[in-house]
């Protein structure tokens, strides 16, 4: 009876708190949607991993593999840039396509270097001389290196048999044949290394890690940081810094309801005067939000702060000022505390899992990565990986800082818009 | 002349809040807007301030247009509600509204002092205002509005919800300015505190001023020289309205009302209503005062 009586009350009470449903049962099915989309490849979306390929040798044996690789249903290849104003660009050379990685267009390029149809397969050991496949990476992507480097095998096994073949009689013709001295000699060498390097049965097949296909891999960008420290500092930096902004927003809506926002708009005090003293304060909470957790970063997990000191200035303030006029507008639309309160949680876990806050976003369906634009998040979280990952100059930074700027100046002038509720009664 | 209001009116949807408002405050004078709750007196306070644009009439403050930059600074409104920062010391929120209103440096500096003083905080000064007795919040609420030394203030209810001790610092702090020649608006819908405070008090109801005076004017004009005489039976039914309405008397809530030139007359109604076989539980002879006024215009207690 009691049990029941309490569960009446409280339901009753639910059902009229609006904000409290929403963050009960929209946000679990919207959460979901988004990590299933993600995840679960929906409707046969999942990602590709994005490659440029260079063929300079146009062998038989270069042909064949970048035929192999272009046949894989996981690869979305490139050869060239994509037109420009329907002009078709050249195709990328080693050098266009290593600047393509280090700009972040692709997670990975692969250079068949000239010379390598020459012996592209590897059984004996590594013999340094002879070119092997470049794998210029992101290592930020650490997922599309080694699932490259297992496709090329795959390719070298199933695309170019004889290719294989005719390497084959070359060894045996190298390795074997009548055992005269000088064979004899060859298959001791071999031997010995094995006996000497007991870890080293991949090495011998391959040089590589066992690989039929020799590939060298070469970080082109963030070789100079341990890990991605910076990444997630932007990521995880920029989700709080939204919910900062507008919880600090919200002193708006106290200040409506405690009367102080007439008694300010009484003084010489302007509505636009009053917002724009708000937005400043609230850049600034979150600039120095964002300082602390950057320092934070450096004095703990290493990360190199000080040298990029220009950068983080520029991206920081920019973010700021972009997050405080999201505040701005979210505290203008709603009219109490709760509503504030399940409307940005709502919105911010949205925007920051689809802008990659939560999951890197190049891991990412494209649509959704494509979604990601329209975030905060991505262009913040682009912009920070763009100075402290791939050591870009400011001036790299014009996209992200134009986006970013424009969307405080948009969402401010719509906040200021919807306050004039408060304005005039 | 400190305020002019003329014909103004003010309609939120279906209700009119404000219905064609005329009137002028004199130099110096304390005016009372004396009406129950809902009657129109804050929404006629804010359009006053710019707080809300009214949809006819004219309002201007020493000359100048409501809302404008002049009259803001000429204005000290004291809101009903407590509208000051909880989480600051009671001259840090002084000092706020202060350089809201264009203060600084040391002028700034003084007239947190000055107004420090005159709500009796300055032993409070450093306090967070949410750690303050309600009495003090509502000292320093007007004192909140006298910043930036106004020459016009607006004070919408600033008694309500405080204690008789706290009410009578309150009054001492009006009576302060009055002596000092400041021009007041008081509303309220305590009969006593317009009374004691006001040099002129006009009645406020259904967005309309019914009548305007001093006290004894006000009184004067609804009864006369006559008095009241409240009498109360036991069982209030339509024998007795018809009864009481015959002798020229009216029942409001359950009560009879007459009014009587000589106090003699009473023997006759007490005679009557004996007669007429009903029971008399109380008989009380008033002198008439403002709350008589208010319900003999318009047949409302002035708390309902």
């Amino acid at each position: 009876m009691m049990i029941s009586a309490i569960v009446r009350t409280a339901v009753a009470s639910l059902r009229r708190d609006r904000a409290a449903l929403a963050l009960s049962f929209i946000l679990p099915v919207v959460f979901f949607s988004i990590f299933a989309v993600i995840f679960g490849g929906r409707g046969g979306a999942s990602p590709k991993v994005k490659l440029i390929v260079v063929d300079e040798d146009h062998s038989r044996a270069s042909e064949q593999i970048v035929k192999g690789l272009q046949a894989e249903t996981t690869l979305s290849i490139r050869t060239r840039p994509a037109a420009v104003k329907g002009v078709e660009q050249p195709e990328y050379t080693a050098a266009s396509a290593e600047a393509a990685v280090k700009d972040g267009d692709v997670p990975l390029a692969v250079i068949v270097p000239k010379g390598f149809g020459e012996n592209p397969i590897s059984f004996g050991p590594r013999d340094p001389s002879r070119p092997s496949i470049q794998l210029l990476k992101d290592p930020s992507d650490m997922i599309a290196s080694e699932m490259v480097t297992g496709l090329l095998q795959k390719v070298g096994m199933t695309s170019m048999p004889d290719v294989m073949a005719e390497q084959g009689t070359k060894n045996l013709e190298r390795y074997a044949g009548a055992l005269t001295k000088e064979q004899r000699e060859r298959m001791d060498a071999g031997l010995k290394y094995l006996r000497e390097h007991p870890d080293a049965g991949s090495t011998v097949m391959g040089g590589n890690g066992g690989q039929l296909i020799p590939v060298t891999a070469r970080s082109v960008v963030g070789e100079n940081h341990p890990d991605m420290i910076s990444f997630y500092a932007a990521a995880i930096g920029v989700m709080f810094l939204l919910f900062t902004t507008s919880g600090a927003a919200g002193a708006m809506l106290d200040e409506a309801e405690s009367g102080t926002l007439d008694r300010v708009l009484s003084s010489r005090v302007t509505m636009t005067s009053l917002m724009l003293g708000k937005m400043a304060f609230n850049s600034l909470l979150a600039f120095t939000q964002l300082v602390v957790m950057f320092l934070w970063g450096w004095a703990v997990f290493k990360l190199d702060f000080w040298a990029h000191i220009p950068g983080f200035i520029v991206m920081g303030v920019c973010t700021a000022v972009a997050v405080a006029a999201f505040g701005m507008l979210l505290a203008s639309t709603c009219t109490t505390r709760a509503q504030l309160g399940a409307l940005s949680t709502l919105i911010i876990l949205v925007m920051s899992s689809i802008g990659g806050s939560m999951f890197p976003r190049f891991l990412m369906p494209e649509a959704m990565q494509k979604a990601g634009l329209l975030t905060i998040n991505a262009w913040a979280i682009d912009g920070f990986t763009k100075i402290f990952w791939r050591d870009e100059p400011v001036s790299h930074l014009w996209p992200q800082v134009g986006v970013l700027l424009g969307i405080a100046v948009v969402l401010f002038a719509v906040a200021r818009r919807l306050a004039r509720r408060w304005e005039f009664a | 002349m400190p305020l002019r209001v003329a014909s103004l009116v003010k309609r939120f949807g279906a209700l009119t809040a404000v219905d064609g408002i005329s009137l002028g405050l004199r130099s110096g004078e304390c005016l009372g807007w004396l009406g129950p709750n809902g009657a129109g007196k804050s929404t006629l306070i804010r359009s006053i301030v710019g707080r809300v644009m009214p949809d006819s009439g004219s309002i201007s403050v020493f000359g100048a247009p409501a809302g404008s930059t002049a009259a803001r600074d000429v204005l000290g409104w004291i809101p009903q509600e407590l509208a000051l920062y909880a989480r600051l010391t009671c001259s840090e929120n002084l000092a706020s509204f202060g350089r809201y209103h264009g203060l600084s440096g040391a002028a700034l500096d003084q007239a947190v002092s000055r107004c420090l003083d005159w709500a009796t905080l300055t032993d409070r000064a450093g306090e967070l205002v949410k750690n303050l007795s309600g009495g003090m919040k509502r000292r320093l609420n007007m004192a909140a509005g006298m910043i930036h030394a106004p020459k016009l203030v607006l004070m919408d209810e600033p008694t309500v919800g405080v204690d008789p001790q706290s009410r009578n610092n309150i009054f001492e702090m009006i009576e302060k300015l009055r002596d000092e020649g400041m021009s007041i608006i008081y509303t309220t819908h305590y009969m006593e505190e317009a009374e004691r405070l006001c040099d002129r008090i006009a009645i406020v109801d259904h967005g309309k001023v019914i009548a305007l005076g001093t006290d004894a004017e006000l009184v004067a004009n609804a009864f006369g020289t006559r008095s009241q005489v409240i009498a109360r039976f036991a069982a209030a039914d339509d024998r007795v309205a018809s009864w009481v309405a015959e002798r020229g008397g009216r029942l409001v809530d359950g009560a009879a009302e007459f009014t009587v030139e000589r106090p003699s007359e009473i023997a006759g109604l007490l005679d009557g209503a004996s007669k007429a076989g009903f029971e008399l539980i109380d008989v009380a002879l008033h002198r008439p005062n403002l709350e008589s006024v208010f319900l003999h215009l318009t047949g409302r207690a002035l708390r309902e």
